[in-house]
């Protein structure tokens, strides 16, 4: 056999899917649920005391937030169970077994997690649309924000699943990193309403320039320079890239 | 004929410092069905892994029809299927996809009527629907087995095939691997119940403590190596040997009421007229005879045990 093996990536990927689609209505419902809640509690009660944010409605400032925050711990929570799953319950002998790359189970794998987080995003700024005005000025940026950060973490979370030995370890990084950092990272606000040393602070956190690229998008301003955002997006998503290569080729929590 | 499969100074040594394999040279001939024996620990499960690239040799080289299966895994890949010792699949999928699943993984096109014939073969074409966790522990281990044909591999291995199973599943695989090498697919399985290495094997191979002690045409191991049994039915029990018996290597079993007599199958001369006269002339008489030959468990047996 040689080529790219097409057949095992559309397995893979297939397979995945019909995951997501045995619990199609779990996976629907609660995006929705949450970010009406969310739009409740933070654009209805909270948001009608605040006027805007950078001349943006504070309902409207909250989608892009929003729609990071669930594209962020979606793409990792499915990433990660998809191959912690086959790990835990000793299927992964198959993976390793067939003449499939490490490149192409990736694929696979994380093009299925970022495809089911694409979709949630979509849902979450479909159900926006019933509470607030959007707006969004830069469409294909917005896009193509979606389907980087949906890549990237989906990445993240594949990293997570092959680490984790155990359902705790799965859950630690998501649950104790990504949704603190995220609150944190000026999904709910702008950093520029923070005073010193925070607003400092809040530069370290990558979240940051992820939600402000994605905010560019929407509004044409962000917290941080558009570039930033780009960079470090496509930084993060190479270093996940070779963090995975380095994986496959060591066999790390794979191979004895 | 070129092996099918051919190892050199195949070695496997954990960080622990623990040596799973320890130099193992081995040819697999095309068609056969090759049994490796061993018992647990031995380094069966790691051979396989090894050869199906899901643990990492230390050193030696694999090749597998002649390809390099460390350095060029993916053309070695495709040309083997693996049932693993554990029933180990989604639960919750159905029958017909899981095999399908497989299929593609291993980078064969969709092929509707070879899936449904295979599902057929293996009895398990009216669960094709099923979920995989709605069915007995013996289907399941037919969709382990579906799964690893799937893609119509060259090479079968099959890790313990009938651990746990019933003795009518046990016979129904033992047919179902026949029909298999009839097809021309090579099958090798690792096993401990030596009945089975017995009943279907062309050669086997022994394994212990990492080392392949040995490998042999079945027939002709238990040719070389199996001994062959007298037993005498006495009409009078004996409370002890004669020592005009010293010459024999003779046993008192059942109380002194048997006399058994163990002796070299392949000996040019047997000993038994002489021990008969001998026997005729001590004024011992016997009532019945039996013979019997040692199993390949006997060899197995005796071949492990001589190591300690």
């Amino acid at each position: 056999m040689s080529g790219i093996n097409f057949h095992g990536i559309r397995a893979i990927y297939t397979f995945e899917m019909a995951r997501t689609m045995r619990t199609l209505w779990q996976s629907i419902a609660t995006p929705v649920i949450t970010t009406s809640l969310y739009f409740i509690v933070f654009g209805g009660a909270i948001g009608s005391r605040i006027d805007s944010i950078g001349g943006v409605h504070y309902g409207s400032f909250l989608v892009p937030g929003l729609i990071m925050l669930s594209l962020l711990t979606q793409s990792i929570a499915n990433a990660s169970i998809g191959i912690y799953f086959p790990k835990f319950t000793g299927t992964v002998f198959e993976l390793l077994s067939a003449p499939i790359s490490a490149i192409e189970m990736v694929v696979g794998f994380v093009g299925a997690a970022a495809t089911k987080s694409v979709v949630i995003g979509l849902i979450i700024l479909a159900t926006s649309a019933l509470f607030v005005p959007l707006r969004i000025d830069h469409p294909a940026a917005m896009l193509a924000f979606l389907v980087l950060t949906s890549i990237t973490f989906s990445m993240f979370g594949f990293i997570i699943g092959i680490w984790a030995r155990s359902f705790e370890q799965l859950n630690i990084v998501p649950s104790l990193l990504v949704t603190p950092l995220t609150f944190l990272g000026g999904a709910f606000y702008s950093i520029d309403m923070l005073p010193q040393p925070w607003h400092t602070v809040s530069l370290f956190n990558p979240v940051v320039y992820l939600v402000s690229g994605f905010r560019w998008s929407f509004f044409g301003k962000g917290d941080v320079a558009i570039g930033w955002s780009l960079g470090f997006t496509g930084g993060f998503l190479l270093l996940c890239l070779a963090l995975i290569v380095w994986i496959f080729r060591t066999g790390y929590r794979l191979k004895n | 004929m070129q092996p099918i499969l051919s190892l050199r100074q195949v070695s496997k040594t954990y960080a622990s410092g623990h040596t799973a394999l320890d130099h193992v040279d081995l040819d697999i001939k095309r068609g056969e069905i090759f049994a490796l024996l061993g018992p647990n620990g031995a380094g069966k499960t790691t051979l396989i892994s090894i050869i199906c690239g899901i643990v990492t040799p230390s050193t030696g080289t694999i090749l597998v029809d002649g390809d390099d299966a460390i350095r060029h895994p993916r053309t070695a890949r495709a040309k083997i299927g693996l049932v693993p010792q554990e029933v180990a699949v989604d639960m919750f999928s159905r029958v017909g996809s899981a095999a399908r699943f497989s299929r593609g993984l291993f980078g064969k096109a969709p092929d509707a009527a070879y899936c449904d014939q295979l599902l057929k073969d293996l009895s398990l074409w009216d669960k094709r629907d099923a979920k995989v966790m709605e069915l007995s522990g013996g289907m399941k281990r037919r969709v382990m087995i579906a799964k690893a044909l799937s893609h119509e591999p060259d090479i079968l291995f099959l890790d313990e095939p009938t651990a746990g199973v019933d003795v009518e599943l046990r016979r129904d695989m033992w047919k179902l691997i026949g029909r298999l090498r009839d097809r021309g697919t090579t099958i090798i399985l690792t096993t401990h119940y030596i009945e089975e290495a017995e009943e279907m094997a062309d050669r086997v191979g022994v394994i212990d403590k990492g080392k392949l002690l040995l490998v042999e045409e079945k027939a002709t191991l238990m040719r070389k190596l199996g001994k062959r049994e007298l037993d005498l039915s006495l009409v009078e029990p004996l409370a002890a040997l004669p020592p005009e018996l010293a010459d024999w290597q003779l046993s008192l079993e059942d109380e002194g009421r048997r006399l058994r007599y163990t002796f070299d199958a392949q000996a040019e001369r047997t000993g038994i007229p002489s021990l008969l006269r001998t026997l005729h002339d001590l004024g011992i008489a016997f009532k019945d005879l039996d013979t019997s030959k040692s199993s390949l468990e006997d060899i197995f047996v005796d071949l492990v045990g001589a190591r300690g």
